[in-house]
Formats: C-alpha cells, structure tokens, sequence
C-alpha cells in the first residue's frame, strides 16, 4: 500500500504500518482494548527498521486530531465509531472490524506524501505509552476536543455551509461555481453511500439468519429421516446434513461480507464525512480571511484619519497596520493553500476510491458466487442418491 | 433528488417498488422479462384455463412417473416434459419439468398406485361461481343468497354411464357429500373437506373468498377422485352427475346405514373384485323387518346407554392389537416430525424472500449510486467506478429476481408436505372410526354378559320354585329375546370392526406406498430447484467477479 514517490535515495523509502493482537486491559468500566502497532520504515529520522508500540483507540483519535488541525485541505483518513452499545463493545466481531479499519487509518497515513511526515505521527509511532499518554491528555486539556465534541463541529459547520449553499444566510462564501459543484456532489454522495451501505448491512444479517433458518430446517428435516427409516429416510438424513453444511457456509459468507464488502463501504461514507469536515475548514478559512480584510479596510480608514490630524498615535497605527497586513497575507495564503491541496486530493480521492470500491465489488461476488456454487453442488451431490432410492 | 431520467437503465426510478423492480430490464439480460407476478404457471391440471386445455401426455395423472424420475440430463427431460410456453420460460431447463410431476401429483396422490388402474380416469373441474337467492320463506327481507359453482367431470368409468357430466353445487352440498362418505367408509383414509370458514367469509373480500373456496373444492374433489375406492362410491357419484338438487340427504342413521352399508359393501370394494366380509353380509339383506327393526332399537338403546353410562367421556377402549398400536405411534410421530418440517420450511422460504428483498434493494441503491456518479463524472476514475457498480447493480437486481423465483417453486413443492399433514387428520378419523366401532363391540358384549348373568340369576331363583315361578319364566323368555337380537347386533358390530381394521390395513398400506413415491419426488423437485437456481446465480455473480478481478491482484 505504500507508494514509492520518486526518490533519490539508493532504496525507495517505505513506511508500513500493521495494527494487530487486540487485547483486553483492565477491568470493568474502565476496560479498554489495546492494540500492537507494529512500524516497518527506513526513513532515516525513525532510527531504527522496526519498531513495536502499544496503543488504544483513543491514541488514534489523537493522533487524528491533531493531522486535522495541522494539515489543513488535506482529506484526513477516517476513523471507525466509537462503540455506542455496551455490550457490543467486546464482541470478537467488532474487535475485529475495529481492528481492521484502525490498521487501514495507519497506512492510509502512511503512504500519504504529505501526510507521513509529521511529527505527530513519528510520536503515534514511536513514542512509549506513558509518553503518548502525556501528550494525549495534554492536548485534551488544551483543546478540549472529544470526539463527540469535533462531531458536534462539523454538524453546526456543516449546517452553516449548507446553510449558506442554500442562500439562507448572509453569505461570507466564495463565489466559486465550480466548488459548489463539488460540495453538492458531497453531500450528494454521502446520501447515497449511507443508503447503500444500510442495505449492505442487511445483507449480512439476511446471510446470518438464512443460515440459521437453514440449519433449523436440516435437523427438522433429519429427525423426519429418522421417523420413515428405510431408503426414503436416508434420502431425508442427507438433506437434512446438506443444509446443515450450507448453512455453515452461509455464516461464514456473512462475516466474510460483513469484512470485506460492508466495511469498505462504511469507509467511505466516513471518508466523505471527512471530507465535509475540510469543507468546513476551508469556509472558515475564507471566513477568516474575509474578515480580516474588513478589519483591514476599516484599520485602512482609521490610519488615514490619523494621518490627517497628525497624531502621535500613528506610528503605532501603523504597526499596527502592518501587523494586520501580514496576518491577513498569512490567512490568504492558508486559505489559498487548503484549496490547492483540496484540488488535488479530490483526485486523489477519486482515484483511490475507485480501486477500494472495485476491491469490495470483487469481494462481493466472489463471495455470492462461491456460496452458490457450494450450494448448486449439495444439493446437486443428493441427486445420485435420491435416485438410487426409488428404483 | 429529481432529475434520475431513464439513461441506460429502463424504468429505474428513485423508489421503485417491487413491481417496478421485476420490470427492471437489464441491459445484458437476454432472457424475456418477467412480470414478477406469477413466475411458474398453476398446475397444467388445474381448471383455470378452458376445460378444452386436456393435458397431453405430460400431464396425464395416469402416466407413469418413471419418465419424471429418470435423471440423465436436463435437455432429455426438456423432451419429455416440455412444458406449453408459458410466460416466464426462462427457467424451463430444470425447475419447470420437476415441479410439473409434482404438481401433477397434488391431485394424485395415488399416481402409484397406478399399475391395477391404468384406465380410471376422473377429471372435475370446480369453476364459475355465481350467487343465487335462498329460496326458503326466509323471515329476512330481500332474501340472503348464496353461491353455487358449476362441477364439470370428465370420467371413463363404467358406473357413470357417461363421459361428461356439468352439475351446480353449493357449497353445503359438498358438507353433506362429506358426511355421508364419512358414515359409508369409516376405516378408509378419507380426504378432508374444506373448511366452512364463517369468520374468514365475513372477513375477506367476497370475490376473493369465492376464488379461494373455488381451488379448495377443485383440490378436495381431486383427491376423492384419485382415491381408489371412494372414485368408485355412489355418493361421489351422484354429487357429480344428477342435476338439479342433489339427491343425496343428509345423513342416514348409523344403524340403517350399517344395514344398508352391509348390502351394498361388495359392491364399493375394488370394483367387486375381492370381498371383504361381503359374502357374510349378503346374508343380512335375508334379515326379517323385525329383525331390522329390532336392531334399530338395540343401537339406539345402546348408545343412550353409553351416554348416561359415561357421560360425555368416552369409556376406555381396550385395543389388543399390538401391532395397530405401534403403527399408531409411528404415524403420530410422523406427523409430528412432518408437522416441523413444514414450519421450518415455511421459515426457510420467508428467508429466502428477505434475501432476495434485501439483494434487491442493495442493487437499487448501487443503481442510484451509478447514475449520480456517471452525472457528476468529472474524473476517470469516476468514470471507472460508475461502471463497476453499474454491473454490481445489475447482478443484484438479477439475484433477487432468482430468489424470487426460486421460492415461488420452492413453495410449491413443498406444499406436498402440507398435503400429508391433511392426510394425516384422515388418517386419525380413520383409526377414531375403528376405536368406536370396537367400542361398540365391547360394549355389546358387555351388554350380553350382563343380560346373561341376569338370565342365570332368574334361572336359579326360579328353579327353586316348584312347578316354576310364572312371572320370572316370562321375565326369563323376555331376556332371551333380548339376548337373541343382541347377539346379532353384537356380530353385525364385529362384522364392521373386522371390515375397519381391513380398510385400515389397506390404507396403511396405500399410505405407505404412495407417502414414499410422493416425497420422493417432493425431495427431488426441490433439489433440482435449488441446484439450478444457485447455479444461475453462480454465473451472474461469477461475470461479475471477473469484471472487477482486475482490482486484485
């Protein structure tokens, strides 16, 4: 997964990343899992080849915090949900897709140009736990940021940038047609996506209790073989087996897509909302910005002003002034910056998008066509003996 | 969200219901749409197409099923059982041709029973209801009404003295029909009539109601007809051919009726072939009319004696036949086990829907998806992607289309199982016919030896009388009598409960039989369903996967 830029060195730098051997700590309310994050890299500033840390869900939410403060235009990778039902919350099953999608963050990261070089991730990497414990709660404490708190953000920026999409406010927005396509088609997709995914959630649940019901029905059918003895009994013993084969099989097509199919697109309904986050970012940007050149044009009248009654307060004005002038050159470079960087990663995004998605479509269908093909050959396996009964 | 207009996918709108789904045409799919209605057609046998519609050689009831078993290849079968062209011709490769000797046996059951009957044919088509007043002075104004249906029957039986017979029936002829084969065949396995469904006929859309009395009346005169000893009985046969009001009354007493049943048994039996006590009971049609008489007393003495007796329980039977009484155990397993089956089967076809539902839903989601994304497509990759969903969409929409299909077979085929589950209720009449007549057996015998021991003690008194005690001789006499006519009903009762544990036997035998070819065929009709339809979607899915096998590698 890790693209190797043009690079001069003798061997292309590489940067891996693995999340694995998920393990329970603590106890009671306070249990948490931890994680093995395991780094692969030569890059000269990680000293060293490999290096092992443990970590825990909320050492990821930092770490994307903080990417999200300091790269501002670039799409963050998403992070899995934080669990909201208790008891699911060690299932093996979650666990796992945690895991999964965790380790997926990492190397997103990872093979980030930009992205891999910060230091925020060198800490995430390397750091001891108590280190990145300190850190962790540092930045709490300053920013108080939580998760539910960033969430509650994006919403009301994203209420105010529909808001202004739709005319409703005074508008402090770019007018700029060909962004506002691009925000529609967003929002846009992000609907559509939470749909598809919805139904692909289903889909595992349909898997799931089709083998259930299938398991049911062969031990049904199996003590019926038991009831007729003889051939016709036997003929009933085998179906019943069948379908309790098939049904097996179907379980473990559902954790297979669950994985596999539903995942993938679960990331990329978080992937867009992530993307919403930076649209909300580069509105505030330009907000800013704006802002300051009013300050700036107002600061302009009051120099002026000062100029012509010749006070002693002008020289400060006017440091003043030029203060104001480099902060407001400062916030239009950042604005200007974040729509560079969102131009290219849109395609950027694009591109990996299609390769994700095409993963999962590939998934999918190999999936459902080895689980009918097992199927057609079950039942198709009895024929013989179905025959041999009746004659 | 507006603005989806019809680009490349016919009749994909945002909320298409399910129907608009079925209609969904598909660009790659080759095969004639289906209108997601009706997937397989009803039962070549059944009487909704034209009575002209007499079935060839597929669909005869009396053709053997051997040329449904043989299993060598699909395209053999085709030859075989090709069925007319109905609609949804897709899936004739496999399913059609096996549900087709199932359904050919929903109405015969005893298609293997065959070999002795290979020239009985009863066809009755029950069709055309129409509603008439109540003639009766009835108190209510304006009249009720009520709906009589029109029975056609088709037969080469001799005793019919005709090919096709057309009559009206209601309804509660059809009861009466019942009871009265019910009183002359007790032992026998006879099918159950349809309910009279008060609630439901007050409940449901009267049309629909009719519509749904009208199969089960076709489905219960099916099965009469398939039966080897009822086809043949007087009952059924004056239900189906004397027009105007059917002569048949409602019930006749059970003890005339055991009389009469008694004359007449040689002749209901297997074409009066074998006799089953019948040459003892052509004695009885010599009976003196006091003797009748007589007979009719003791029954009804009888049973007024069981009542205040026992009250309303029934006094406990001794059944010595040992063997009787395992096959009655087995058989109520069976029923039980059968019973699960069809639950669970029952479950397994409502997951089978929700699969397809949800398969189905997914495709439409990724159908919307792929028209959004091909709109805005700025990017190649876009582009790209549109595609691939475009062809997950399509494969979707094509699997739950199959399992649609698939379940609307399956369904089919394992209605079978419901059909036993009917067969056994028979079964139970049957064998309760036998308990009560060896109740009735017991408790005349416990009658006589009563009246005897009364006989003996009068007897003793009497002797110790000289010159004899006038009254207690006469009383003495009396008794005799008594004894004498109850001693002939006694033999008459044994008589018919040795004739039940006949038809029993030969019934069990039947059921046996045929319960064994019948799910035989249930099994195999399933299979093959199963097995085609995973395999079509196996191909669907498989295309797909080769499409995208490029992202992997």
């Amino acid at each position: 997964m890790v693209q190797s830029p043009r690079s001069l060195s003798s061997q292309a730098p590489y940067l891996t990343v693995s999340v694995t051997d998920p393990a329970k700590m603590g106890n009671g309310v306070q249990a948490y899992i931890s994680y093995k994050v395991i780094t692969k890299t030569n890059f000269p500033e990680y000293q060293g080849p490999e290096k092992i840390v443990i970590r825990r869900y909320s050492d990821f939410v930092w770490l994307r915090d903080r990417l999200f403060e300091n790269y501002k235009g670039i799409f963050i990778p998403p992070l899995p949900e934080k669990s909201t039902v208790e008891k699911f919350r060690f299932s093996a099953e979650f666990i796992e897709m945690r895991r999964q999608a965790l380790d997926v963050f990492v190397n997103r990261i990872a093979s980030h140009h930009e992205l891999r070089q910060s230091e925020d991730l060198k800490t995430f990497l390397l750091e001891d736990e108590q280190t990145m414990e300190r850190s962790r709660s540092q930045e709490t404490g300053i920013f108080k940021k939580k998760p539910a708190d960033i969430m509650q953000i994006f919403k009301d920026v994203q209420s105010k940038v529909s808001d202004v999409v739709l005319g409703k406010e005074k508008p402090v927005e770019e007018s700029n047609p060909e962004y506002e396509k691009q925000k529609n088609y967003i929002f846009q997709l992000e609907d559509h996506l939470a749909e598809a995914q919805k139904h692909a959630y289903r889909l595992v649940k349909r898997h799931r209790e089709l083998g259930q019901s299938l398991s049911d029905f062969g031990k049904a059918v199996k003590l019926l073989g038991n009831c007729e003895g003889n051939s016709l009994g036997k003929a009933f013993s085998e179906l019943g087996a069948k379908s309790e084969m098939l049904s097996i099989k179907l379980q473990r097509e559902a954790h297979h897509l669950l994985m596999n199919f539903e995942e993938p697109l679960k990331d990329y309904v978080r992937a867009v909302q992530s993307i919403k986050a930076t649209i909300a970012e580069r509105a505030n940007a330009f907000r800013h910005h704006c802002e300051l050149a009013e300050t700036i044009k107002f600061k302009e009248i009051d120099l002026n002003k000062l100029r012509l009654t010749r006070s002693e307060k002008l020289a400060e004005a006017e440091r003043e002034y030029e203060q104001l002038k480099a902060d407001g050159e400062e916030l239009k470079m950042k604005f200007e910056t974040i729509v560079k960087l969102m131009n290219e990663e849109i395609a950027r995004f694009q591109e990996q998008k299609t390769i994700d998605m095409g993963v999962a479509f590939h998934e999918l269908a190999k999936g459902q066509a080895q689980l009918a093909k097992s199927m057609a050959e079950a039942w198709r396996s009895l024929l013989p003996k179905l025959e041999a009964c009746s004659s | 969200m507006m603005g989806y207009e019809n680009q490349g996918f016919e009749e994909a709108h945002l909320y298409a219901s399910k129907e608009e789904m079925a209609s969904l045409v598909l660009n790659e799919d080759p095969s004639p749409p289906s209108n997601g209605s009706k997937s397989f057609p009803h039962d070549p046998l059944s009487s909704s197409p034209p009575f002209v519609e007499i079935p060839t050689d597929d669909t005869d009831p009396l053709h053997p099923p051997s040329a449904n078993q043989v299993l060598p290849s699909h395209s053999s079968i085709n030859s075989i059982l090709e069925p007319p062209s109905y609609a949804d011709a897709i899936f004739r490769s496999f399913d059609s041709d096996y549900v087709a000797s199932p359904e050919v046996n929903s109405q015969d059951q005893s298609l293997s029973a065959l070999p002795s009957f290979s020239s009985d044919y009863i066809k009755i088509c029950v069709s055309d209801p129409q509603k008439e007043q109540e003639q009766s002075g009835s108190l209510v104004p304006g009249g009720s009404y009520y709906f009589t249906y029109l029975i056609t029957t088709f037969t080469n039986l001799p005793e019919f003295n005709g090919a096709e017979f057309n009559v009206r029936r209601r309804f509660r002829d059809v009861v009466t029909l019942s009871d009265r084969i019910s009183e002359s065949y007790r032992g026998y396995f006879i099918p159950i009539r349809p309910d009279k469904s008060v609630v439901e006929s007050q409940v449901m859309q009267q049309n629909e109601f009719v519509e749904q009395r009208r199969i089960a009346l076709e489905k219960y005169l099916g099965r009469l007809a398939v039966h080897p000893v009822l086809k043949r009985s007087e009952e059924l046969r004056v239900f189906l051919t004397v027009s105007g009001k059917m002569p048949l009354a409602r019930t006749t007493d059970v003890a005339s009726r055991m009389l009469d049943g008694a004359v007449r048994l040689p002749k209901q039996l297997f074409g009066g072939e074998s006799v089953v006590g019948g040459a003892a009971e052509v004695s009885e049609v010599a009976l003196p009319a006091k003797g009748g008489r007589d007979l009719l007393r003791i029954f009804r003495e009888l049973k007024q004696s069981v009542v205040n007796d026992w009250g309303a329980t029934k006094p406990p039977v001794i059944e010595e036949d040992k063997e009787f009484l395992e096959k009655k155990e087995k058989l109520q397993d069976l029923e039980q086990q059968i019973s699960n089956v069809s639950q669970q089967a029952e479950s397994l076809v409502k997951n089978h829907h929700d699969m397809g539902e949800t398969m189905g839903q997914l495709g439409l989601a990724f159908v919307k998806l792929t028209k959004f994304e091909s709109e805005e497509a700025i990017y190649d990759s876009q582009k790209a992607c549109a595609a691939d969903m475009k062809n997950v969409a399509t494969a979707a929409v094509k699997a739950s289309r199959l399992y649609r299909e698939l379940n609307a077979q399956t369904v089919k085929h394992l209605e079978k199982l419901h059909e036993y589950l009917g067969v056994m209720l028979a079964v139970n009449n049957a064998f309760s016919d036998r308990t009560s007549a060896l109740l009735t057996v017991q408790t005349l015998k416990s009658e006589l030896s009563s009246l005897n021991s009364r006989i003996e003690k009068l007897e003793a008194a009497s002797s110790k009388i000289f010159g004899g005690d006038r009254s207690r001789i006469r009383k003495i006499e009396e008794l005799r009598e008594t004894v004498r006519v109850t001693e002939e009903a006694k033999n008459c009762a044994v008589r018919e409960y040795e004739r039940i544990k006949e038809n029993n036997k030969n019934e069990l035998e039947r059921l046996d039989k045929e319960r064994q070819d019948d799910f035989l065929s249930m099994l195999k009709g399933f299979v093959v369903n199963q097995a085609g339809y995973a395999e079509k979607m196996a191909n669907t899915w498989e295309t797909v996967a080769e499409e995208t096998s490029g992202y992997v590698k």
